[in-house]
């Protein structure tokens, strides 16, 4: 199989009226890769799909697939498989003709389409459902279905828009892993939309974080839950105590109320700075210490879920290791962090 | 049972007015039909050749009507449900506003229009098309002209809702997937509208089998459909049993019709 295809966007732009859907959206998805765009509802994630699957056209900017310019191609000359929220599955028609029609969109030969069509059901562990028609499966089936149609006919590229949306949990995660062991073996370079940021994390190789119309940050899972870029990413991925001041000398941030924060980062000083610390990397150590009262106390299994609030007014959320008795509620916890589990951000 | 009786109440007052005026004067003059104890009239309005033919007469104008309907309504139907709000819109009132319109008016307005010196005759002839007008009125084109105009909305307004109620996403699915926008109608649209197709077909039908005024004005005695038939033997030859029996053949033959859509429905209802 020839090696899947890379994907440019260069300053693409596109507005609703008043509404800057994308606000110049430059980004490039290297070939096999697995890139998620995370945003919030009307970060224009949605949008950004429509544009590179062709069903919606740019105001300004171009979409490039290999070097080759598709900004003004129709969908259907695009050779783009793609998932649909709800699946989109042709109602009246049986998961092998389903999954055979674009293929005989191609004018492939009836042989050649049963064997595609077979070897690709077997790939999804759909094999046996031939004849069923699409509202004769559970939802995970229909999303085989749904996943099998997109890349039957080796498609350049693969888009899924919020896919796993509609499962409960425990398929959702076996969905995600199947997607993604799949998305591997194929080696087929893929867009995945959601919102849901833990599912960006488990899947991607790289997450473009969206808000109003432009890319916040695009790096790998790590790197965007470590070091995100902005007060928004650090926010919105995962659960964070974001904190702002201004950096003083010798690696001290002061924030409101006069609290100092020891950081690892060295930040000239009297620069405005945010501050994250993520609930799972306090420890007992006195260092940079939170001390206060128990507002809220939760059992997860394998953590104690914390709310703390400080004399001097700071809300903190910790996470520690389930081990021995629960703080009680109104009893008084401390916690410190090390200065370089802190990471300092700019505003 | 109590909620079911109880849930029947509000129905009741509509059910007493339809009951006396409607359904009881129904049956009393369909009884006339079998006045003479015997099944004579309709022995004579189904087998003799005369009545038989307009039975076949009337069974082929409603094909005729349904067809011609189907060809014109569906691509307008289409055409409203995926236009512009604004074109839709227009397009409604197209549709809608000769449905409010007397059918007695638009039938009158189609003598105007086809008659030998009417409007559509002295355009052709203006223009030279044409030396000697067309016969487009008092004969079955008119007739038919006529009551597809008339029955029209009757078939976009099911097509309309059949094309409306598909997921934009299927279609965008089958566009992403290679198809052209011909292959997407025959593969996505047409088979996925058949029941708005069916029923528009099937309301277009029955109403024809019926239609009195405009065969009766636009075919000027020479179209003779059953309805035509049923008033003629009321008014002019005073001759109620007969005209009872053709009508019950004409119900049975509607309600037949009627049922056999309804079986043909089904497994389409099942979805």
């Amino acid at each position: 199989m020839a090696p899947s295809a890379e994907l440019r966007l260069e300053s693409v732009f596109r507005r609703f009226g008043e509404v800057r859907a994308l606000d110049g959206v430059s980004l490039a998805v290297e070939s096999g890769e697995l890139l998620t765009i995370l945003g919030p509802s009307g970060s224009g994630k949605t949008t950004l799909l429509k544009v590179v699957a062709g069903f919606e056209k740019p105001d300004g900017g171009r979409v490039l697939v290999d070097g080759q310019d598709i900004t003004s191609l129709p969908p259907a000359k695009r050779d783009i498989g793609m998932v649909f929220q709800n699946y989109a599955l042709f109602p009246h028609l049986t998961v092998r003709q389903n999954v055979a029609f674009p293929l005989e969109m191609r004018n492939v030969a009836r042989p050649e389409i049963d064997k595609r069509v077979g070897e690709t059901l077997a790939l999804v562990e759909l094999a046996g459902y031939d004849e069923r028609l699409p509202r004769q499966l559970s939802g995970g089936q229909q999303q085989r279905v749904a996943l099998a149609r997109a890349i039957v006919f080796n498609p350049r590229l693969l888009l899924l828009d919020e896919p796993f949306g509609a499962l409960d949990r425990k398929l959702r995660e076996t969905m995600q892993l199947e997607v993604r062991r799949l998305q591997r073996r194929l080696a087929l370079t893929t867009i995945f939309i959601t919102h849901d940021q833990e599912e960006a994390l488990v899947l991607s190789d790289r997450i473009a974080v969206m808000n109003k119309g432009t890319i916040q940050q695009i790096a790998t899972t790590t790197e965007i839950y470590e070091r995100p870029a902005s007060g928004f990413v650090a926010d919105f991925v995962g659960e964070s105590n974001i904190f702002y001041g201004t950096a003083g000398a010798d690696g001290v941030v002061t924030l409101a109320g006069g609290r100092t924060l020891n950081v690892a980062r060295k930040v000239p000083a009297g620069k405005n700075v945010g501050v994250l610390v993520r609930p799972e990397r306090f420890s007992n150590t006195a260092i940079n210490a939170f001390e206060g009262e128990v507002i809220e106390a939760v059992y997860l299994g394998s953590s104690f879920k914390i709310r703390l609030k400080t004399a001097d007014d700071f809300a903190v959320i910790v996470r520690l290791p389930a081990r021995g008795k629960l703080p009680a509620v109104g009893g008084r916890v401390s916690v410190g962090i090390e200065p370089d589990e802190i990471h300092v951000f700019d505003v | 049972m109590s909620s079911t009786s109880k849930g029947f109440l509000p129905a009741i007052p509509a059910l007493v007015l339809l009951g006396v005026f409607f359904l009881y004067p129904v049956i009393r003059m369909l009884g006339f039909s079998i006045e003479t104890g015997n099944l004579d009239w309709y022995a004579k309005a189904l087998g003799e050749g005369l009545y038989l033919q307009v039975f076949w007469n009337t069974f082929q104008i409603a094909v005729f009507v349904t067809f011609f309907c189907l060809l014109l309504g569906y691509p307008l139907g289409f055409l409203i449900a995926t236009t512009t709000p604004f074109w839709a819109t227009m397009g409604f009132i197209f549709v809608l506003l000769p449905l409010w319109t007397s059918v007695l008016v638009r039938t009158y307005a189609w003598m105007v229009l086809l008659g030998r010196n009417g409007v559509f005759n002295r355009m052709l002839i203006d223009a030279g098309i044409v030396a000697d007008p067309l016969p487009l009125l008092h004969n079955l084109t008119g007739v038919l002209i006529g009551m597809v105009h008339v029955l029209l909305p009757y078939m976009v307004l099911p097509v309309y809702g059949a094309v409306k109620r598909l997921d934009p996403s299927i279609v965008a699915a089958a566009q992403g997937l290679g198809a052209s926008s011909w292959r997407i109608f025959w593969r996505i649209y047409l088979p996925l509208t058949l029941n708005g197709i069916f029923a528009g077909s099937v309301i277009v039908f029955v109403l024809s089998l019926g239609f009195y005024i405009t065969p009766a004005l636009l075919g000027g005695g020479r179209v003779m459909m059953i309805a035509v038939l049923i008033e003629q033997q009321v008014r002019e030859t005073l001759n109620w049993q007969f005209a009872a029996a053709l009508s019950a053949v004409l119900l049975g033959f509607t309600l037949a019709v009627y049922a056999l859509a309804q079986r043909a429905m089904r497994p389409e209802a099942a979805r």
